[in-house]
């Protein structure tokens, strides 16, 4: 991948902050990262490290406290005009984690499907949009009868189906999925997996794929970012975050990966991250290109005599 | 752990059938179920949602929806039918103290309205007698509290359920487990909420404390991934029925039911870039009406003639691992299993 791929997303300094004054809490401490059109972006953390809320920023859900986000080169953060606000409604969409919660009890899949396109052309005609539904189910793999059933009536897998076709529906260039998959038994996830995977491939949508889940990451993403507290920790491609692994935080990610190897698992030694081997209060870390595309969090003692372990 | 055939068996499920009665249908949740849990290994059942093996577990403690029930069948523990348990009294006698069980969900399971500490003060109360005073239980609290990983015992008795994250609770739920001073610990999903990172620490605790407290562990999975490190033996539930058990070696390294194939084909630590993940086509069969031949049979593409009309009796592989696949018999054609799992031994750790 390299640098003349056309850049979708441009997120340089960002901060979110929640409350204010005293209570002042900043999830996101500053994260810069390009989305290039077309790729996986995975950005990888546990609880509480700000995965999640980069993902609410860059949908407008939360807003940022300071930096800048650049959708096709415009500004999308902070104030913008409304009908750059409608087009990113459309253009930038979101799949949730759990398909229990993310799913109205109280209206039809018909409804669920079609809410947003109704939102922005109140003028679509009731076969237009019967079809666009439909096309959308189809899209997922659904049956067009389902249109007329109620959310309780499927399986988290189907559920999950009509969440994606909820995104679908408005032609997005852009899908955030956070942890699409965490709350899926693991032969549905393979099942959506693949699905996302397809839908990549034909429509040439771009996807911000959050997970706490290294494992499903390295199969899906093709670029990477660590999130730890707040701050990206490192980014690189999938293959050379895997086998070159830099950072201490990274490493405890990937020695975490469970595999269905009993022998070596028994004799495998979890590396668990201690942020207090950073001598970071004297000499703060900057962030640098470690070897091409790769990129990492690190002060200068660092980066000459390696971390500490 | 090696297991042995002659080691202790501490329960014993014996042809054990289990129906609910859902809106005047029968569903036959448990299908002439046996087996043995033997006394200090740690054990796993593997299978899909709604494949019973919450149900399996819940029958041992009598925590059996009102509409369900044993039709048939033994759980023999302690010299005792459990199966024959009627009531709540009966019960008490085994819940916590005897076989004790941890959920899945740790933000659920706990009171957010007392203190950890006293949390797990009633437990020791109530299960250890002989423990007096209020010192003496307070002191034995701490001492757990250090067991499961959690320092400042002294601060953290204190506080409440909300002040912990999700890793730190789901130890504070082990510890109200281990003061009952159960035999037996059940571990229902106890990691599927929790990130990879806590997971694992996670699960690394309960091995040690399976050691120190000279537990048998029976661990409940959807996920045959999470299993490799800490099962000792693997049983993988189908449609209310095990389709396979062996050592975690025998149905990693050697999986004979085409079941277990599917299941470990399809975990993404498998998968190749840029490749589909393979998938398990259709669903499973409803327990409503009675199974006919392999359970697995219509979802297996490479299933055989027989497996639509007979159901295949239990295989003897070796000493250890058993299987209920027609494929077993010696006049089934020669299927190897998928090529992507053919040889986890040694797999290259993310390749």
């Amino acid at each position: 991948m390299s640098t003349e791929r056309e850049v979708l997303l441009d997120i340089k300094d960002l901060h979110v902050t929640f409350g204010s004054g005293k209570k002042a809490f900043e999830a996101v401490r500053g994260v810069s990262f390009q989305v290039y059109r077309g790729e996986t972006f995975g950005i990888v953390g546990e609880s509480g490290s700000g995965k999640t809320t980069i993902g609410r920023a860059i949908m407008r859900i939360h807003p940022t406290s300071a930096g800048e986000i650049l959708y096709k080169g415009s500004r999308i953060n902070g104030k913008i005009s409304r009908q750059l606000d409608r087009q990113i409604i459309q253009e930038i969409q979101m799949i949730f984690q759990d398909p229990m919660a993310s799913l109205n009890e109280r209206a039809k899949v018909d409804y669920i499907v079609s809410e947003g396109l109704l939102n922005l052309n109140r003028k679509l005609s009731n076969e237009e949009r019967m079809k666009r539904v439909q096309q959308a189910l189809a899209e997922v793999g659904l049956l067009p009868e389902f249109a007329s059933r109620f959310p309780h009536e499927f399986s988290g897998g189907q559920r999950q189906r009509i969440g994606i076709a909820r995104a679908l529906i408005m032609e997005p260039e852009c899908i955030i999925a956070d942890e699409p998959i965490s709350a899926l038994d693991v032969s549905i996830r393979a099942q959506v997996l693949n699905l996302l995977a397809s839908l990549q491939k034909s429509k040439g949508i771009t996807y911000i794929f959050i997970a706490h889940d290294l494992s499903v990451m390295r199969y899906f993403s093709d670029r990477i970012a660590v999130v730890y507290k707040g701050r990206i920790v490192e980014l690189a491609e999938t293959e050379e975050l895997i086998t070159h692994a830099a950072h201490p935080y990274t490493k405890a990610l990937l020695s975490a990966i469970p595999m269905p190897d009993p022998v070596k698992e028994r004799e495998k030694k979890l590396t668990v991250y201690d942020p207090s081997l950073h001598d970071y209060d004297k000499n703060p870390p900057e962030w640098r290109e470690f070897r091409p595309g790769h990129f990492i969090l690190a002060n200068d003692r660092e980066i000459k005599e390696g971390f500490r372990e | 752990m090696v297991i042995h055939m002659n080691q202790e068996v501490i329960l014993s499920v014996r042809e054990l059938n289990i129906k609910f009665t859902l809106r005047g249908q029968e569903l036959h949740a448990i299908r002439n179920v046996s087996l043995d849990i033997y006394k200090g290994e740690s054990i796993a059942v593997v299978g899909e949602s709604g494949s019973g093996k919450s149900v399996l577990t819940k029958s041992f403690m009598g925590l059996l929806d009102n509409n369900g029930f044993i039709s048939s069948g033994e759980i023999l523990y302690g010299g005792k039918d459990l199966a024959k348990y009627k009531s709540e009294k009966e019960w008490q006698k085994i819940r916590g103290g005897e076989i004790a069980m941890i959920m899945q969900d740790p933000m659920t399971s706990l009171n957010p309205l007392k203190t950890i500490g006293e949390q797990i003060a009633e437990a020791v109360r109530l299960h250890q007698p002989d423990i007096k005073g209020k010192e003496a239980v307070r002191d034995k609290v701490y001492a757990y509290l250090q067991d499961v990983g959690i320092r400042k015992p002294e601060l953290r008795y204190k506080q409440y359920p909300h002040e912990f994250s999700g890793g730190m609770r789901q130890r504070v739920v082990i510890a109200i487990a281990l003061a009952c001073n159960p035999k037996i610990l059940i571990c229902d999903e106890p990691t599927t909420a929790l990130d990879v990172t806590i997971q694992a620490q996670i699960m690394r605790l309960l091995k040690d404390l399976k050691v120190k407290y000279d537990l048998t562990i029976l661990f409940i999975t959807h996920d045959l991934g999470v299993v490799a490190n800490i099962a000792d033996r693997v049983a993988v539930m189908y449609a209310g029925d095990f389709v396979e058990i062996g050592t975690a070696e025998d149905v990693f390294y050697d999986p004979r039911h085409p079941y277990t194939w599917a299941l470990l084909s399809s975990l993404p630590q498998l998968g190749q870039k840029g490749e589909e993940l393979f998938t398990i086509k259709g669903t499973p069969p409803s327990l409503y009406k009675a199974v006919k031949g392999d359970a697995f049979a219509p979802r297996n593409p490479r299933a055989l003639e027989i497996d639509f009309l007979m159901a295949p009796p239990v295989f003897e592989i070796s000493e250890t691992h058993k299987a209920k696949t027609w494929l077993l018999d010696p006049r089934a054609p020669k299927l190897e299993p998928p090529e992507g799992i053919r040889n986890l031994k040694n797999l290259e750790v993310l390749g």
